[in-house]
């Protein structure tokens, strides 16, 4: 019988090595992974690159595991937020690298990634400093430039429903990068607020297949707070 | 510029601006509205005009800000603000909702911005190549992505600084491609001649507008 349900978050953290590259999931509070972020904190990898639309809020979640030092480099498209301290303390001391990226990119890296796509062109960031030192093709008439696809050893995603199998169903505007993040990462780890028995979510309404999930961990924390 | 040009100046206020871009969207066009000042654009749509607002974050279809009371917590813009859904509205993952995008599926998106060229070049994410912790969200796939760009921002910076220029100086955003500028001292068209004034605030004159702008300006005839 296939159950990619754990039941502690030690066992659905087991095994994260030290600079792995982590996709975490959300926009602003919204879809974010905190419990998984926490269960992180607590397993204890560092030297990590982290790729998550934002640079983490206060000193929680993203934030705290940056301010305990363990991230060595973050991809987002903005780290700016209601209150971005911590990343922007350790910025200005040169103490986290960041790479920023177009948000579209951002996405349609992770996208490539889990399709097994090793880079593509885009228009976007053309003639900008994105473009800097990156492949540049003329194709029809307009140029583009080469991105390469941005794959995770782990990704930490959030999810409204799942069953044993892994099919995930998201909330409302809580989708955002996490069906994405949960082709692209190697290991994908699930908190969802619903765990629902095999055959209980309409097959219609799966959004991510179980194939991309590994490990799934039951967190009904309840709704969103926080940007 | 001589005192009496500015004597009789209406600029037009903030509703004004948001409410003339407004009236200039058509039915049916789907539009994207930047974070700032072109958010309150949604506002001058009226709802019974079917214009389709998409947010970043994967919504189509987004509505008015909710009453306190009737608060969605999921269902966020890219402002990372509440909204609605209206009906017919859907919700899509990030790389899909940036397939509208830079797939070039949307009829619109009206951006802020720090400077516009007079080739349609867009600067309005970083202010100098060293920023702190630049942040360019969404702005450089709409720009490069959606079929036109427009742009809502003042004529000026606060001290009078032109923001209609030969050149943009702050890091670009995208090449060549604004299309239309709504100031709050006109509208103005991006042309292979360059910026071509369609409209002005009340008691403005050409050369008072053009003394407030660095790029050359056209009439449109």
């Amino acid at each position: 019988m296939i159950n990619k349900i754990v039941q502690t978050m030690a066992d659905a953290m087991a095994g994260i090595k030290d600079g792995s590259t982590v996709l975490i999931g959300g926009f602003g509070a919204v879809g974010q992974p905190n419990a998984l972020i926490d269960g992180l904190i607590e397993q204890g990898a560092t030297n990590l690159t982290v790729a998550c639309n934002n640079a983490g809020v206060g000193h929680v979640g993203l934030a705290r595991l940056m301010e305990l030092g363990r991230v060595a480099r973050i991809i987002c498209s903005f780290p700016r937020s209601s209150d971005p301290v911590v990343f922007e303390t350790l910025y200005r001391a040169g103490k986290i690298a960041l790479e920023i990226v177009p948000q579209g990119t951002l996405a349609e890296r992770m996208r490539a990634a889990g399709a097994g796509v090793p880079a593509f062109f885009t228009a976007t960031g053309v003639g900008t400093k994105m473009a800097v030192g990156k492949e540049h093709r003329e194709i029809d008439g307009r140029t583009y430039i080469l991105e390469k696809s941005l794959p995770g050893d782990v990704a930490l995603v959030e999810a409204w429903e799942a069953d044993r199998w892994g099919n995930l169903t998201f909330k409302e505007a809580g989708r955002n990068f996490n069906p994405v993040m949960a082709m692209a990462g190697t290991l994908t780890i699930v908190q969802t607020q619903h765990v629902r028995a095999l055959g209980e979510i309409n097959p219609d309404h799966v959004v991510t297949p179980g194939i991309f999930v590994d490990r799934v961990v039951h967190v009904p924390y309840g709704d969103p707070s926080g940007f | 510029m001589a005192e009496t040009d500015t004597a009789a100046l209406k600029p037009f206020s903030r509703p004004q601006m948001a409410a003339r871009v407004a009236q200039d969207i058509p039915e049916g066009w789907y539009v994207n509205l930047g974070i700032g000042i072109p958010t309150a654009v949604a506002d001058y749509v009226p709802l019974e005009r079917e214009v389709i607002f998409h947010s970043e974050n994967g919504v189509l279809g987004m509505g008015p800000a909710p009453e306190k009371d009737k608060i969605q917590p999921w269902l966020i813009n890219a402002g990372k603000q509440y909204v609605t859904l209206r009906a017919g509205g859907s919700f899509c993952h990030h790389a899909d909702s940036f397939a509208m995008i830079r797939g070039g599926h949307l009829d619109l998106c009206v951006l802020g911005a720090f400077q516009v060229a007079e080739n349609g070049d867009i600067a309005n994410w970083a202010t100098s190549e060293n920023d702190t912790a630049p942040a360019v969200g969404g702005a450089m796939d709409l720009a490069a992505g959606a079929k036109r760009l427009w742009v809502l921002m003042d004529h000026t910076t606060k001290d009078g600084t032109p923001k209609l220029v030969h050149h943009c100086s702050y890091p670009l955003t995208a090449v060549g491609a604004v299309k239309r500028v709504y100031t709050n001292l006109a509208v103005l068209d991006v042309t292979e001649r360059g910026f071509v004034v369609i409209d002005m605030a009340p008691g403005l004159t050409f050369e008072a507008l053009q003394a407030r702008t660095e790029a050359k300006l056209h009439t449109a005839s």
